[in-house]
């Protein structure tokens, strides 16, 4: 899963006359600038080098002009790279021949254009099926294929449509489709949804991540966008003036940007769409099922705290018990599984904060954050997603780094 | 300044075209009879059915790629032509222009796609195309009756030299006209330059494309005309005739034969398109 399958090493595209002498000028540690008062070479890309893994979605950002989609197209050569290697599977694209580069194209890299760039003369199921027709794929097979793709993307019964004639939300579902039906492992998205009005960028978004779950492709998205790329992005690369400025999650891009850069271009970010439960998490407090209600009510004692989660030895969350209940059960003698609640709120890891308001408002007992295998991860108190919210990023330190994913640990830097 | 004494172009062209007269001679034979025989198929096989039969089968194509209106002006056009009695010399006519429209679009597309492709082919075909577009219509007739005699061939020639420039043009922007991203996307799905060429330039050209050969069409019909002073059969033939002997009423009737024919050539030729783009394909 985190094998690179694409691996881009030292890549530049320069322009300007003798351009490939700048290479070396740029590994000497020549600025843009200087490059181009100097010698005439205008960096469009300069000596990026990054993996994609196998299964995420990687974005690519920056603002206009950052290189972005020079970048994108150098990874299935629309653009001829001045210098550096692709590597896809261990073999470098820029010392294939035309014949190998267009099976290249034709069955592992597919692209998503971002004014759609449908061929207008064909129907919707003629320009989704364009990919295979020219891979000479027999007619009924393409036809099927090309009929999946568009059931994919929820545009069955639309094949026989021209292109014009649908919306633009619904022509880059077409654009989509054409690229998944050659089936590629990799998906080149060059800004797809910018194009789009603000409500139908947010759908595509989700129904690309949706579609992402079933098909586990490598996605490399373009995007001028910080939200789009903090929704959508397993990982971010920002980019400025053809360079990488830094790659991370979306979390490690927020907590610990590299400069000022990075700073000034995350500072609107809306925290509680990107702040996970696994942040703001504290580490619980938990007693087993065997011990008896006063061992319960000396561990909350101590603790100074009102409720105890109740684990089996497996660490699995059985439910949550209150002080009052338990000094109850003290005095009756009842056991512990007598006064148990079960029916607390649960949440994954991975749900951001943002979802995170109403259960916790609504709740008596305290937010309890569990695996898949409904082990206890940590506890959400009251006031701890606010006061994550509010810039406090603290909190998670007191939570065993074992438990929690690795985006924690970078935390700790700062 | 003293004045500067002639150049002796004149004498330069006309030696140049004795020179090439010598050494060329049997490819203009050649060529001479592969046209001829062109020309006398086509018009040999317009003058096969009987006028009412060909009228019938040509208002049955209009009506396939047209309206019914195109169809009754066809109809009523080609009766009329009949009923003048210059139907042998429209058909002849017809067959000139037919010969002369297809060997400038066999000629033009290529140089059209190719010129669209390349710098310096545009570069070359693009000044001598402004040439042969301004140079007047007869000078043509002179080199090609030096080199074919009188008759129809150097008719054809002439009436191609003068017609193709359309069709090379609008070949040319037509394909120039396909958007960026469109030759992209085809790339990025690895058409080979065939592929993209017949599956996506050519197909978004086609319309531009075909205006350029719809001009090509009614140039060779104005030029196949004009063609009749050197010994080309035809309606044209009729009209010269008719002028230069004052018959103001036959020079009408053969005229409005020639405006009868262009109408329809137009119509047909934008129709042809015009139909096929709506089909979607």
């Amino acid at each position: 899963m985190n094998q690179p399958l694409l691996q881009v090493r030292e890549v530049s595209k320069l322009f300007g006359p003798h351009a490939e002498q700048g290479v070396p000028l740029l590994k000497q540690g020549y600025t843009k600038e200087r490059l181009l008062k100097e010698k005439g070479i205008t960096v469009g890309v300069g000596q990026v080098s990054l993996d994609i893994r196998e299964g995420e979605i990687f974005v690519i950002m920056g603002l206009s002009g950052s290189g972005k989609s020079t970048l994108v197209r150098m990874l299935n050569r629309l653009i001829e790279p001045t210098a550096g290697e692709i590597l896809l599977h261990d073999r470098d694209l820029r010392k294939m021949n035309k014949a190998e580069l267009r099976e290249v194209r034709r069955k592992s890299i597919s692209m998503v254009f971002q004014k759609f760039a449908l061929f207008p003369h064909r129907t919707v199921l003629q320009n989704v099926e364009y990919g295979l027709e020219i891979q000479k794929v027999a007619k009924k097979e393409r036809r099927d294929k090309a009929m999946q793709a568009l059931e994919l993307v929820g545009l069955k019964g639309w094949e026989l449509k021209m292109p014009d004639q649908l919306s633009g939300g619904m022509q880059q579902r077409v654009g989509l489709a054409r690229a998944l039906a050659n089936d590629p492992e990799i998906l080149l998205m060059d800004e797809a949804f910018s194009a789009l009005d603000p409500l139908i960028r947010r759908d595509m978004q989700d129904e690309l991540l949706e579609l992402q779950e079933k098909m586990k492709k490598t996605i490399v998205f373009i995007t001028h966008d910080l939200d789009e790329a903090l929704r959508l992005g397993d990982r971010i690369a920002l980019m400025k003036d053809g360079a990488l400025v830094q790659i991370g999650t979306p979390e490690e891009m927020l907590m610990n940007p590299a400069n000022r850069y990075v700073e000034r271009f995350i500072e609107d970010v809306d925290l509680s769409k990107v702040l996970t439960a696994a942040r703001v998490m504290r580490r619980p407090e938990t007693v087993t099922l065997d011990r008896g209600p006063r061992v319960a009510l000396e561990l909350m004692r101590e603790r100074g705290i009102s409720n105890l989660f109740v684990i089996d030895r497996g660490k699995r969350l059985l439910g949550v018990i209150t002080a009052e209940d338990a000094s109850r059960a003290a005095k009756s003698g009842a056991g512990l599984e007598d006064i148990l609640i079960t029916d607390g709120p649960r949440v994954a890891p991975d749900t951001v904060l943002s979802d995170l308001f109403e259960v916790t408002s609504s709740s008596k007992v305290p937010l309890a954050v569990v695996d898949e295998q409904e082990r206890l991860l940590g506890v959400i108190v009251r006031g701890a997603v606010l006061g994550a919210l509010a810039g406090e990023h603290h909190e998670a330190k007191e939570v065993s780094p074992d438990e929690v994913h690795t985006e924690i640990a970078v935390s700790r830097v700062d | 300044m003293k004045s500067i004494p002639k150049l002796p172009l004149a004498e330069w062209i006309e030696s140049l075209v004795d020179g090439m007269e010598r050494t060329l001679g049997g490819f203009f034979d050649g060529l001479s009879l592969t046209i001829e025989t062109i020309v006398d198929f086509f018009a040999g096989l317009f003058l096969l059915p009987h006028p009412l039969l060909f009228i019938a089968i040509i208002g049955i194509i209009a009506y396939l790629i047209g309206k019914w209106q195109l169809t009754l002006f066809t109809v009523i056009g080609f009766l009329l032509i009949d009923n003048l009695g210059y139907w042998t010399e429209t058909m002849n006519t017809l067959g000139l222009v037919i010969t002369s429209g297809l060997i400038s679009i066999l000629l033009g597309i290529p140089i059209g796609i190719w010129s669209a492709y390349s710098k310096v082919v545009h570069r070359i075909v693009s000044p001598l195309l402004d040439f042969m577009q301004t140079m007047p219509a007869f000078v043509y007739l002179l080199p090609a009756v030096t080199f074919f005699s009188l008759g129809v061939v150097p008719g054809v020639i002439a009436s191609v030299i003068f017609a193709i420039p359309p069709t090379i043009r609008l070949t040319y922007l037509g394909i120039k006209q396909v958007s960026g991203e469109l030759t992209e996307a085809a790339n990025a799905f690895g058409s080979t330059s065939w592929q993209k060429l017949f599956k996506v330039e050519l197909p978004l050209a086609m319309p531009t494309l075909m205006a350029g050969v719809n001009q090509t069409i009614m140039l060779s019909l104005s030029m196949v005309v004009i063609a009749s002073m050197i010994g080309a059969q035809g309606i044209g033939a009729t009209v010269y005739r008719a002028v230069t002997q004052l018959k103001i009423g036959q020079g009408f009737e053969a005229g409005l034969a020639v405006v009868v024919l262009a109408i329809v050539l137009d119509r047909f030729t934008q129709n042809l398109f015009k139909s096929k783009t709506q089909r979607g394909d």
